[in-house]
């Protein structure tokens, strides 16, 4: 039998329904991977305590339910949490000096979800600064290390971000699954980037209620996993109407699972030609052409379209996500939670504080968001960005009604060095050119890890369906996953203690 | 469009960011790299586009005006740095 650590969710949900395997086996091999995974630095907080009673609960209702009770979805699973989401008396930080020692005395609806279909949380992983970040660079609590590397070379690659440790624990074999979140790209890119599968669902699928907030128009939960039916399982289990969001979508919440066909025939794809980067590495573009024609064989037509404004995405990105931010993290003051330093008057207060608790690429987000919404800015920068943004929605809404879903790669590379774009914002900014066109029009878009690079690196290619069709993204995502046959997995240098 | 040391200054003081000196010129430069980088929106004639605020059509949903969740002082203060009685604390602000 293999390693209990390198089931997938659906076959230790096999294992664990025929009773070949208790939750408790599968967590405490989990708990052991993790603790030997320190050198990777993909958790803030490791909860082992409450995962093995967590686990041991799930065993206990599973004794009880072989009498014809009703099994959770993820019943006996565990899973690693993103350390933006509020966690019930767990220490959450969203990567940030400026929430030392927050303890949520709630927990996040999307957990809460997780916890209700029978999941076990092995604790909360590290990630960009308030999500901020495209490389796991910006945590307080430092760099996060991508299990790969490339062949022949130890140099320490980033696993992308800002979902970076959720990314790290999936690939590194310390979770089955993990919650992330994804405003820019921060699901798709990782997983791109450390050869796992994550998929950021339409705006509105998941509540963000108990979510950190960086910029509240484009935010949405999603899971991170190593194979679609996996990612399919895990979102069914998030996702779902909560009257607690605002935003939150009144739909059916589809049987995610089942899309999983295996059958695209018929089905239009869209290729966007405006995703042709100039001095994008020939590697992605080949990989996007084998991607066709993977789909193109199994009996997918295969349409060429144009989203002709995709190229000002990042702008208007880089206008509407700070300026959301520059709101939402007005919140930070030293008065109600986290870091505190003093200051003479209540103003220096607020400025020592949010100076202190704040790293650099926070505070540039903080300060352009609050250049571009202050008077006689307002017009030029943030008006002119939503109306930007309305024509990017609507250059979707056009190709939709000519295909079903839309290939493109996920990043424009594969995983670089730590430090190599940490001097660069814009560099760094390009990373997510695309991935941010779906959150800017709120649609739901996936990542599989589709080849290796030259290097030996993963390199993923995404699928984009219209607004509540992940069913769709998913049955394409099954046959391209099926037609790639990754299965590959980096070599565990980081076991054993070193 | 450029930014210069007065306007960092300016919006970090909005922003409640304390800024040393020394750092105003960098961040200037900085943020002026990106305004420019951002300025390329102004290719796109969007005269007659709305401005796009939320990729929901609906309207926000009305709920009933009745209280259904409350007394959680002590939860709502549990984080506080600072605080007594059930208050948050702050530096005094009236002389």
């Amino acid at each position: 039998m293999a390693e209990p650590t390198e089931l997938g969710i659906a076959e230790a949900r096999d294992q664990l329904a025929k009773g070949t395997l208790s939750a408790r086996e599968l967590t405490e091999s989990h708990i052991a991977a993790m603790a030997d995974a320190t050198t990777l630095n993909a958790m803030v907080t490791e909860t082992p305590e409450i995962a093995l009673a967590m686990a041991d609960a799930s065993d206990a209702r599973r004794a009880k339910g072989d009498a014809g009770g009703e099994t959770g979805a993820l019943e006996g699973i565990p899973l690693a949490i993103k350390d933006l989401f509020c966690t019930k008396g767990v220490l959450t930080t969203a990567g940030s000096h400026i929430l030392d020692g927050f303890t949520p005395p709630y927990e996040s609806t999307v957990t809460a979800n997780l916890w209700q279909a029978g999941a076990v949380m092995l604790g909360k992983t590290n990630m960009d600064e308030f999500a901020m970040g495209s490389s796991n660079e910006t945590s307080y609590h430092g760099v996060v290390q991508n299990p790969w590397r490339r062949k022949g070379d130890n140099q320490t690659l980033v696993p992308g971000g800002s979902s970076g440790g959720s990314a790290v624990a999936v690939a590194g074999r310390f979770a089955m699954g993990a919650t992330a979140t994804d405003t820019g790209g921060s699901i798709r890119q990782p997983a791109a980037f450390t050869g796992t599968v994550g998929c950021k669902p339409t705006y509105g699928r998941c509540s963000r209620w108990g979510v950190v907030a960086f910029a509240s128009s484009l935010d949405q939960a999603g899971p991170i996993t190593r194979s679609v039916r996996d990612n399919a399982i895990m979102l069914g289990a998030m996702a779902g109407y909560d009257p607690k969001d605002s935003t939150s979508a009144k739909i059916a919440l589809p049987d995610f699972e089942a899309a999983l066909t295996g059958d695209v025939r018929g089905l239009k794809i869209g290729v966007p030609k405006e995703y042709v980067l100039d001095g994008m590495p020939v590697e992605i573009e080949a990989l996007w052409q084998q991607g066709i024609g993977w789909l193109r064989d199994a009996g997918a037509a295969i349409v060429d379209i144009s989203l002709p404004h995709t190229k000002y995405a990042l702008p208007a990105y880089y206008i509407v996500a700070p300026a959301e931010a520059s709101s939402n993290l007005a919140r930070y003051d030293g008065v109600r939670f986290g870091l505190r330093v003093p200051g003479e008057d209540l103003t220096e207060m607020y400025k020592n504080t949010r100076a202190a608790g704040f790293g650099a690429e926070v505070r540039r987000r903080v300060l352009i968001g609050t250049y571009v919404l202050s008077a006689g800015y307002y017009d030029a920068y943030y008006l002119k960005a939503q109306k930007v943004r309305r024509l990017i929605a609507q250059d979707f809404r056009d190709a939709y009604e000519k295909v079903d879903a839309i290939l493109t790669p996920s990043a424009p590379s594969a995983a670089f060095a730590v430090g190599d774009k940490a001097d660069d914002p814009i560099a760094m900014y390009l990373n997510d050119v695309f991935t941010v066109p779906a959150n800017l029009a709120g649609l739901p878009g996936i990542s599989i890890p589709a080849g290796l690079s030259d290097e030996g690196l993963p390199l993923g290619l995404q699928i984009l369906a219209p607004a509540f069709d992940e069913e769709t993204m998913y049955r394409v995502a099954g046959v391209l996953e099926e037609a790639a046959a990754f299965a590959k997995a980096p070599e565990q240098w980081w076991r054993g203690g070193s | 469009m450029s930014v210069d040391k007065a306007t960092v200054a300016r919006i970090a003081h909005l922003a409640r960011i304390g800024v040393g000196e020394e750092e105003l010129q960098p961040l200037a430069d900085e943020l002026s790299g990106i305004l420019q980088w951002i300025e390329q929106l102004n290719e796109v004639d969007t005269d007659a586009v709305p401005p796009m605020a939320s990729v929901h059509d609906q309207a926000l949903r009305w709920r009933e005006d009745v209280i259904n969740d409350g007394d959680k002082q002590a939860d709502i203060v549990a984080n506080a740095p600072d605080g007594a009685n059930g208050f948050f604390a702050v530096p005094k602000v009236i002389e």
